[in-house]
Formats: C-alpha cells, sequence, structure tokens
C-alpha cells in the first residue's frame, strides 16, 4: 500500500506525503550520429523500442536529447541514448544486440561512447565479426574505434563506451486525475519539463505508462501485474488507494545516470504538473513505493514538491 | 626543483651511448655521480662529466642544451618524463620507449621510435632510416604512442609498425610502411620508392601522392569516411597536431595483396 500521510496541497494539486523507491542499476550512454537529424533519431527510436521494463525487455533504454553538431563526435547531428540494466552482463548483451540490428542496420550512422568510466563494456567490439574478417580497428590519441565495411560504405563505431554502477532506475510520479484526457495532460506536461533533464530518460511510450503494475500476483509465474490499488474501475472491490474523485492515473518512470539526475527529473516534472494544475491537469501526484523496504533510492516528494 | 640539464661542452670525439641518461636511471643520483657515469663506445673511456656540464636535480624533465649527431640512444627505453633536446640526436633516439615524451629540436638519425610502444617523440627537424621501424631481427616495430616529423624522413618509415601512429610532415624515403602488420602512418609530401610493400594491416596517407604503387595494391575507388574526418580531428587536437588531411574524400587502394591484403592506402583525389 502507498505511504500517504498529511498530504500537501499547492496550486490546488494534492501532493502525496509519499516517496518513489528506487534502485541501483547498471548504465550507459551512446552517441549515435546521422547525416540527417531525421536518420539519427530513426536509429534512436529503433535501439529504444521494446525497452520500457527490465523485467519483460531485458533493458530500460530511451533517449536522453538531441545532439547538435557541434556536440558530436563527427560534427553531425546526433542523440545521446541512455541505457540501464540490472547488472554489467546484461547491459552488454542488450547493447550489443540493440547495437547491431538498430544502428548497424540504420543508414548513414556511426555510435560513439558517451559515458567516461573505468569499468567498460564491449560497443563496437561486440558486433565487429559482422565484417567478417574486413573489420578494420584503429587506436589513435587514446580512442579505439571499429570500422566495419557495409552495402552502403562504413559503419564507424567506438570499440567500448563506459559504464556506470551508479545508476537509478525506477524514480516515478502518479497523476490522478477527474479524467483520463486531465492525466494525459498533466502526464505530458511533466514529461515535457523532464525532457530537458540530461542524464534520465523516461522509457515507457511517450515517457509515460497507464499500466503501473504491483509486485507479484494472483497467478503463479506473474512477476508484475496490474496495480489494482490505482486502478478507476477498481474503486469500491479492491483496496483502493483512490478517492471518489478520481478517475484516471497515469504514471512516469524515470531512470538516470544518477540520483541527482532522477530527482532534478521528478522535481520539474513535478512543478510543470502542479503548474497546470488541477482543473486542466492532476487533482493529485502521489509515488509508488515498496514500503521502503526493497530499493535504497527514496525520493520524498515533499523534498522535491516547488 | 629545477629540471636536470646536460650543457654540451664540446662536440664528442666518440659516438656515445646515453642511454643510461633517462629519469628512472638518474632518479636517485646527484649530479657529482651522474657525472661519473661512462657513455662512451670506443675503447677510450669517456663519461657524462666529459661531455657535459650537469646542473639541476629533477630527473623527471631532462633537457640537453646543445645536441649531436652522435649522441645515440636518447630516451631509449623511456617510461615517463621528459626529455628536450635542444639540436640533432643521433641513432635509436626513443627507441623501446614506453612512455614518456621527447622533444629533439633537430633532426634525427636512424631508428628513432623503433619499437616504441608507448609516448609521444616529436623531431623537429628530419628522421632517419627505419622511423618507428624494426631493428634486423625484430619481428614488430613500432607498436603504441605517437611519433611526429616535422620534416622529411628516412627509407622505410614505419617498417613493421604494429599500433600508433608516425607522422611525416615532409617527404618520406623509399618504401615507407613497408611489411606494416596494422597502425597509420601519414606523409604529408611525397613517398619515394613503393610506399605500403608488403604490408599486411594497417592505414597509409600518402597527402602528397607516390613515386610509385605496387600493382598488388587494388583500386577501391573514391571513399567518404567518417574515420578521415574523426582521424584529422583528433589528431589536430592531441600530440600529432595537424595533419594534412582534412577529412574530404580521398582515393583508397587496399593491398598489399601480394601478402595478406588487408591494409589500405589513403592518396589525395585528382
Amino acid at each position: 500500500m502507498p505511504d500517504v500521510n498529511e498530504p500537501m496541497v499547492v496550486n490546488g494539486v494534492t501532493i502525496d506525503d509519499s516517496f518513489a523507491e528506487a534502485f541501483p542499476m547498471t548504465g550507459t550512454a551512446i552517441q549515435v550520429t546521422a547525416d540527417s537529424e531525421r536518420w539519427a533519431m530513426e536509429a534512436a527510436r529503433s535501439f529504444t523500442g521494446f525497452a520500457t521494463s527490465v523485467i519483460a525487455c531485458g533493458c530500460e533504454a530511451g533517449i536522453d536529447r538531441v545532439l547538435s553538431p557541434g556536440e558530436t563526435r563527427d560534427g553531425r547531428p546526433g542523440v545521446r541514448i541512455l541505457i540501464f540494466s540490472m547488472a554489467k552482463d546484461g547491459l552488454a548483451k542488450q547493447l550489443g544486440t540493440r547495437l547491431g540490428q538498430c544502428i548497424l542496420t540504420s543508414p548513414s550512422s556511426a555510435c560513439y561512447a558517451d559515458l567516461e568510466g573505468e569499468e567498460r563494456i564491449d560497443l563496437g567490439s561486440a558486433i565487429r565479426y559482422f565484417a567478417d574478417g574486413w573489420q578494420v580497428s584503429k587506436k589513435f590519441e587514446g580512442k579505439h574505434f571499429w570500422r566495419m565495411p557495409v552495402m552502403e560504405g562504413e559503419f564507424l563505431c567506438e570499440a567500448e563506451t563506459g559504464i556506470t554502477g551508479d545508476g537509478v532506475g525506477g524514480g516515478n510520479l502518479l497523476f490522478l486525475a477527474r479524467t483520463s484526457r486531465q492525466a494525459l495532460a498533466a502526464a505530458e506536461a511533466a514529461v515535457a519539463a523532464m525532457n530537458k533533464v540530461s542524464g534520465a530518460i523516461m522509457p515507457f511510450p511517450g515517457g509515460i505508462v497507464r499500466s503501473g503494475s504491483k509486485v507479484g500476483g494472483k497467478y503463479k509465474n506473474m512477476m508484475a501485474s496490474t496495480n489494482d490499488a490505482y486502478c478507476p474501475t477498481l474503486k469500491g472491490v479492491t483496496n483502493s488507494a483512490l478517492g471518489p474523485e478520481i478517475g484516471s492515473v497515469l504514471e512516469i518512470v524515470i531512470d538516470g545516470l544518477t540520483y541527482d539526475a532522477v530527482a532534478d527529473a521528478m522535481r520539474v516534472g513535478l512543478k510543470a504538473a502542479v503548474d497546470l494544475g488541477p482543473e486542466e491537469g492532476a487533482l493529485r501526484i502521489g509515488a509508488g513505493n515498496y514500503g521502503g523496504n526493497l530499493g535504497p533510492h527514496h525520493f520524498h516528494l515533499k523534498d522535491l514538491a516547488p | 626543483m629545477s629540471g636536470l640539464t646536460f650543457r654540451k661542452k664540446a662536440e664528442p670525439e666518440q659516438r656515445l651511448d646515453l642511454s643510461v641518461l633517462t629519469p628512472e636511471r638518474l632518479a636517485k643520483l646527484s649530479a657529482r655521480e651522474i657525472a661519473t657515469l661512462p657513455i662512451g663506445t670506443t675503447k677510450v673511456a669517456v663519461s657524462v662529466g666529459d661531455v657535459f656540464d650537469v646542473s639541476g636535480d629533477d630527473a623527471s624533465d631532462i633537457r640537453f642544451e646543445g645536441g649531436s649527431e652522435r649522441f645515440d640512444r636518447i630516451g631509449e627505453a623511456l617510461e615517463g618524463g621528459a626529455i628536450t633536446v635542444e639540436g640533432d640526436v643521433g641513432t635509436r633516439c626513443g627507441r623501446v620507449m614506453r612512455g614518456g615524451r621527447i622533444t629533439v629540436t633537430g633532426s634525427a638519425g636512424s631508428y628513432a621510435g623503433s619499437s616504441m610502444s608507448g609516448g609521444f617523440l616529436s623531431i623537429a627537424g628530419d628522421a632517419g632510416e627505419r622511423l618507428g621501424g624494426a631493428l634486423d631481427g625484430e619481428t614488430v616495430g613500432m607498436s603504441g604512442g605517437a611519433i611526429r616529423v616535422a620534416g622529411n624522413a628516412g627509407a622505410r618509415a614505419g617498417d613493421r609498425l604494429r599500433r600508433g601512429t608516425i607522422a611525416v610532415m615532409g617527404d618520406a624515403g623509399a618504401d615507407a610502411g613497408s611489411r606494416m602488420i596494422a597502425g597509420t602512418l601519414i606523409v604529408g609530401g611525397r613517398a619515394a620508392g613503393t610506399p605500403g610493400r608488403l604490408m599486411k594491416r594497417g592505414t597509409l596517407f600518402l597527402c602528397g601522392g607516390a613515386e610509385h604503387l605496387s600493382p598488388t595494391f587494388l583500386d577501391n575507388g573514391v571513399a567518404d569516411l567518417l574515420i578521415l574526418r574523426i582521424m584529422a580531428k583528433a589528431f589536430a587536437e592531441g600530440e600529432i597536431g595537424a595533419v594534412p588531411f582534412t577529412g574530404n574524400p580521398m582515393r583508397r587502394l587496399g593491398g598489399d595483396t601480394a601478402v595478406l591484403g588487408r591494409g589500405e592506402i589513403f592518396l589525395p583525389l585528382g
């Protein structure tokens, strides 16, 4: 059950005295570039597809931000991608698979590491054998690249990327509104603000999840099942966390390279939703947790409220 | 502390072996002890003090005030620190160095940087034959680090180059990049002889063209490659400095197909 005590009200929006409970994750950042922003984004969207929840997808990934040509390694338009998993091995497996299927294959793409770290995992090194012996290793000025001949020309990819064990996954906000339209408006406003925070991603579609889950379920082998306490159609027949005025709930899940990145994203998202007010957006904003006993990172809404 | 300085008194009567004058070997010696170190190469004994006035006490920053083409093996097996030579050096400067930085304001003799595996060697003048190459009997030449020569290089620069970067801003003598195993060799001027002869892998930039190209190199056509842009930018921002290619398309030849054939030569278009 959510931890709800004395709520605070800002701009007519109730903010629960609750907290988001988050977990350590291993993550990295990469740069994908292309001849145009369109094709960099195509590669990035493909790479970050089916990467909403580590439970079923093996990783959580998202677009951190669009990079101008002046910010990229090769002077072309680019996109910064963040990808997280529970451990180094799982991250390396997902990174290699997605790189090979989604970036290598995308026209005009190139891929570079975008996170320094003492610990490193394979990037281009993971897929170099696709070149069937024609791969070319280039090491210069402290960097290592793989060049792979492809039908279009040559795919250039940095050999390794740094990783961090300081990643945080599972930061979240719950937007409780009268209608689904208002819940979506609040969540959209929050996502728009959170997208401006570097080092954090919202891995669900458009940054928003409508089917938040609880741990386990009545059926065996179900690792997660619908969060019935927040389902408006179950008010009265389950141990609901919703009052009679709530007709729809949406959630935003946040992963970040650091605790601060997640906190910053939650802070600006909370403010954006509060600024929207209860008539256009959410009546109430909460956060999901497991009683504080499972995840070491606790993001208390009262500390993040505007 | 001030840098350890060797001021040349006069031109030596014989070739000198200065391989002992590296930071790691001199770190715990006083100037007086250093002055007694033998550096002669003939039956006539010569010590450091006979040729140099020694001053300073920081062995991690060694300076030779006055050079000579008879100063052999300067910085050989260097592991760290800096050596600066104001003038010329003889053979094997920076040979098998693993780290640190050697700066020569004049020219260097043969085998400069041969079989080095790390660090940076900068030569403001010309370099002799087998720059970054291998001695007879060695199977691998330079295997890491970087060399920049502002002037010309002698024959067979980068012979058996395994890894690392050699940039020669001027012309290269006969058969630059011979037997290259991998790595990068940049020639800003014209390459004499048959550059890339028997190279297995690696990248050879011949920005001023070549006297002769072996028929065992095959024309791949015009190559518009990101790696050219990345390399030009990385070198310009790093120790190598600006290089004579910009990232614009170049003509690529693959070879040497007389051996493995996985190497490449880049030439300017036109």
